[in-house]
């Protein structure tokens, strides 16, 4: 970015809430179905049709307010927001504008470098999402999907708090993270689960006053956050510093160009005619309610990660790495109690070779085929000097396979190191004799040798033998000149 | 007039289609008749009578013989209800699975509904046989049945008068002797208005207390379902099988209301303190301009059952007829926006863009009135016009209320005029907006507050019914009613019929 100016950047993240059902009908809220197979006549806007709220959807809701710090309303309703297009069955969505469920509060991001900001949410507000319009299946013709109309989404407006492309992508990845905590989404962006609008200006640097903005609409991943907002920016200052204005719009980012362009079809009125919706009475929440919502909190992020690093020693980044998804972190956690595991060593499993076969065969860590315990084993065969990190990999391997439980593959493979010095002792004697020129010259100071005497070793053992065992061994057969030309 | 066959041993009156739900509710479970030959004779008769009065907009023979004979089993086997075996006929704005649902529109001319209403579903557990669906004004926006697509309704007294609206088809086919009953819905007073209009008892309920769902929406926070019948009787025996709480309608009400549970078993029951204080809404009067005298007539009545009758003033009440025009035409105006050709009911012919479609298949599925209130509501609701008209309106809407609160602070019912006039003929306000409008005057500020109300017969004026109105309080349908029942015990303005009827 040009240093002479700032960007100014807040986001707007559109959350799917993971209730059973939909936010005002019984028909059930899920990805993938055949399309309009889970539309009921509610969803679908049929003559006479009522909505009834979900209370799933307002407990998550109230659970999201309470791990911001925010203040839940204690009475809540929802307007009508009026507009037309097919995806939108009623022509209008039902939201909240006068008095949303989430008031104001704080949500705590940390930064890559380790440092945290602090961003200030303004609120959120609960609302139906619309179907989808698929305009590639049919030549000429739009074909419409309802099955997504009626999701449960939670909308989270950040203030523009934000200074940065990597702000606003750790703001969206740090959402990310406490939804998926708090278990109110899955979190799949793939699936459109959360998605993210971005408003953005810029202004010189050491101005007050905020520049015209645009919104960036509908972006799906992290790495497009950052991406979408840094065009974003490097064009709002090209056309300022070339004496263009910033025209206020909405716009796209478009991944495979990379750039953002003015959003264009869509025949969006801009007077919206909110109203309170009569169909829905306002929503009296009460102290017992949210009570019962506090009480199920789990442990956050936040509090997750200094525990990690207070009573398990860990370093700031490999916390702030473990504890971003519950799943990982459960994962660790588990592992690392394991009897005799070490929880350094089994984070640097998890970072490394976990993760790498996981992304390589495209698997969530839920579905990791070594399971927490079985890696905590690893870990402490690791510890007790049973495993060498060579042999760990060869039984990692077997686990990922299904080939049982730790001990038993140790056994099966014959991976127990030789901890019988007699055996050792006469297979090292043997060595030796075998290679006297190397003996003598060791003995004349070439310390490097031992080296060659080691490998030589751990090849005649199959690598079963306890390195530090052999070296030892190696150093008292060299030392005591008991070789094949000295009987 | 007809009469419908009777054993020849049966030692009871014969059925007349004048017969009350009751008298029917006997003969059926006595076996004076069965279903299935009252059913006949109301098929019979509204195809007769049809031609000259066009209330209906759907007869299905097939479905309504079905709906018999399955009551005439359960009359048989002895598990009937109330209502087991007495034929129906709906206001086209309820949904009923495999029926034709029009709300009187072009927009809907094909629709079958795939599901049922709740109200209309809690009438045929309770036995009813469904007859058909009735005419109205289109998309109940109108005081006369003539914004039907389906053309209008002529009034049983007189044809080329209205039956009044919007529930016009339902009053023609109660006080035509079709049907002993028929639904209806009241936005602003399109079941009382309607009633008075044909000589019926028209009972609109307290907000809340008949699910809306499946009652495909006007205004919604003040579209309320209702019932047409011969008297509150009637009224209270239709009420109870139709009212309840919904739990896929949050704005019914959870109130239960042992009474009203009571009515089947118990009947009406007389009101724990007869003497009633009754207030005579002053401002109301003031609207009057036809049948003063009818309206007097039936003060009088209640005075000599022992009611107390005293002037009370409702000082906003003026203003609530603009009130309820924005706020109706507000809420009308989204509650349509579904109506866009995309997924059901009309489509324009080959549609170029999808602006194309919405604006044709709009412009052509809506009538005239319909898109008055469409285009008032969108006015009420934009940007710089919200505070101007929708929250001012709302606040009128509270004061009404409030004026109400505070009458009944001191009296137990009021007593209004239910219109201004009697029945006016066909055409004669159709170029006059507000004037059709003002039809509504005296009906409109109970709904903006909620409230119960009943439209009684009492008399005639030139030939033509008058109604008055009680307007009880809040989920007070009791005393409402059981005050309507004793003035009608009383009198016999209720029994007046029409002579079309009685000609054909």
């Amino acid at each position: 970015m040009n240093p002479g100016w700032e960007a100014v950047i807040g986001l707007e993240v559109h959350v799917q809430l993971a209730t059973r059902s939909k936010i005002f009908s019984a028909a059930a809220n899920q990805f993938g179905a055949p399309p309009n197979s889970l539309a009921c006549p509610v969803d679908l806007g049929l003559p006479g049709v009522l909505p009834v709220l979900n209370e799933a959807a307002v407990r998550m809701a109230v659970k999201f307010g309470l791990a911001i710090g925010a203040e839940v309303r204690r009475r809540c309703s929802f307007d009508r927001k009026n507009y037309f297009y097919p995806d939108l069955p009623k022509g209008y969505q039902i939201s909240q504008l006068a008095a949303p469920i989430v008031g104001p509060g704080r949500l705590e991001v940390p930064l890559d470098d380790g440092a945290a900001i602090e961003v200030r949410i303004v609120r959120a507000h609960l609302e139906e999402d619309a179907g989808k319009s698929i305009h590639d299946a049919y030549a000429g013709q739009t074909g419409v999907d309802l099955n997504r109309a009626g999701t449960p989404l939670l909308e989270v407006v950040s203030a523009p708090d934000l200074r940065t492309p990597e702000q606003a992508a750790a703001c969206f990845r740090q959402l990310h993270s406490l939804v998926r905590y708090l278990g109110i989404c899955d979190g799949d962006l793939s699936q459109g689960s959360m998605r993210c609008d971005a408003n953005v200006s810029v202004r010189p640097q050491g101005r007050k006053a905020l520049g015209e903005r645009t919104e960036i609409k509908n972006i799906n991943s992290f790495r497009f956050v950052e991406k979408a907002i840094r065009f974003e920016i490097d064009r709002q200052i090209d056309r300022l510093e070339a004496g263009l204005p910033v025209v206020r719009e909405t716009r796209l980012y478009d991944a495979s160009k990379d750039e953002t362009r003015p959003m264009r079809g869509k025949e969006f009125s801009d007077d919206y005619r909110y109203f309170p919706d009569p169909d829905l009475l306002p929503v009296a929440i009460d102290e017992a309610f949210i009570e019962a919502a506090r009480a199920e909190l789990p442990e956050l992020p936040a509090a997750r990660r200094r525990r990690f690093q207070e009573a398990l020693g860990l370093s700031e980044y490999d916390a702030g790495w473990l504890t971003r998804d519950p799943d990982t972190a459960d994962y660790f956690a588990a592992a690392a109690r394991t009897e005799g595991s070490h929880a350094k060593r089994v984070a640097n499993w998890i970072m490394g070779e976990l993760t790498a076969r996981l992304n390589r065969e495209g698997l969530t860590i839920r579905a990791a085929p070594v399971t927490a315990a079985a890696l905590g084993r690893l870990i402490a065969r690791i510890e007790d000097g049973t495993l060498s990190s060579k042999t760990a990999k060869t039984v990692f391997d077997a686990l990922w396979g299904g080939a049982g439980e730790v001990d038993a593959i140790i056994d099966a493979r014959g991976l127990k190191p030789m901890r019988d010095t007699g055996e050792l002792t006469g297979l090292i004697n043997d060595i030796v004799a075998r290679h006297p020129q190397q003996a003598e010259q060791f003995r004349a100071g070439r310390d490097k040798l031992l080296g060659f005497f080691v490998g030589q070793a751990m090849k005649a053992t199959g690598g079963k033998a306890d390195p530090r065992q052999v070296n030892e061994l190696l150093k008292e057969a060299l030392g005591s000149g008991i070789d094949g030309s000295q009987p | 007039m007809d009469s419908i066959s009777c054993p020849a041993s049966c030692p009871n009156k014969p059925m007349t289609p004048f017969s009350s739900l009751r008298e029917l509710s006997q003969a059926l479970r006595r076996g004076d008749c069965t279903s299935l030959e009252l059913t006949e004779a109301a098929l019979g008769r509204a195809r007769r009578l049809d031609e000259a009065l066009n209330c209906f907009i759907t007869l299905d023979e097939e479905q309504a013989v079905a709906d018999a004979k399955a009551a005439d089993l359960r009359l048989r086997d002895g598990s009937a209800a109330p209502l087991t075996g007495i034929p129906l006929a709906h206001k086209d704005l309820f949904c009923i699975e495999g029926w034709r649902t029009t709300c009187a529109s072009r927009m809907l001319a094909n629709f079958t509904a795939p599901y049922t209403a709740t109200a209309i579903a809690r009438l045929q557990a309770a036995g009813s046989v469904t007859l058909g669906k009735l005419n109205m004004d289109e998309f109940a926006m109108g005081s006369s049945t003539e914004t039907s697509h389906f053309g209008p309704t002529a009034n049983p007294w007189a044809p080329q008068y209205t039956p009044g609206g919007s529930s016009g088809g339902s009053a023609a086919c109660v006080a035509a002797g079709i049907t002993a009953a028929a639904t209806g819905t009241d936005t602003g007073g399109s079941i009382r208005q309607p009633a008075s209009f044909c000589g019926v008892t028209g009972l609109k309920p307290t907000y809340g207390r008949v699910s809306r769902y499946g009652m495909i929406a006007f205004a919604s926070s003040l579209d309320q379902g209702g019932v047409f019948a011969r008297d509150a009787e009637d009224a209270a025996l239709l009420l109870s099988a139709m009212a309840g709480f919904d739990p896929r309608d949050s704005t019914s009400s959870a109130h239960r209301d042992p009474w009203l549970e009571s009515v089947p078993e118990r009947g009406i029951g007389e009101p724990a303190d007869p003497i009633l204080t009754i207030g005579l809404a002053d401002e109301l009067f003031g609207e009057v301009s036809e049948g003063a005298e009818r309206i007097e007539a039936a003060r009088q009545a209640l005075e000599a059952l022992g009611c107390r009758c005293r002037t009370v003033s409702l000082p906003h009440i003026r203003t609530a007829m603009p009130a309820y025009y924005v706020i109706a035409g507000a809420e009308a105006s989204t509650n349509l926006s579904r109506y866009d050709g995309v997924r059901f009911g009309h489509r324009c012919e080959r549609p170029e863009s999808l602006r194309d479609l919405y604006e044709r298949s709009r412009g052509e599925g809506f009538g005239a009135e319909v898109k008055r209130r469409i285009l008032t509501g969108t006015y009420a609701l934009s940007a710089g016009y919200f505070d101007a008209y929708y929250l001012k309106a709302q606040k009128i809407r509270r004061l009404v209320a409030g004026d109400f609160a505070a009458a009944f602070g001191e009296v137990d019912l009021l007593l209004a005029p239910t219109t201004p006039g009697t029945a006016f003929r066909r055409g004669e306000l159709t170029d006059d907006p507000v004037a059709m409008y003002r039809q509504d005057v005296c009906t409109i500020p109970v709904n903006l507050a909620g409230l119960p109300a009943i439209s009684l017969p009492c008399g005639l004026h030139q030939g033509l019914p008058v109604g008055v109105q009680l307007i009880g309080r809040h989920f007070d349908e009791r005393r409402l009613l059981q005050a309507s029942a004793a003035l009608q015990r009383a009198t016999d303005w209720h029994r007046a019929r029409p002579t079309l009827a009685e000609a054909s």
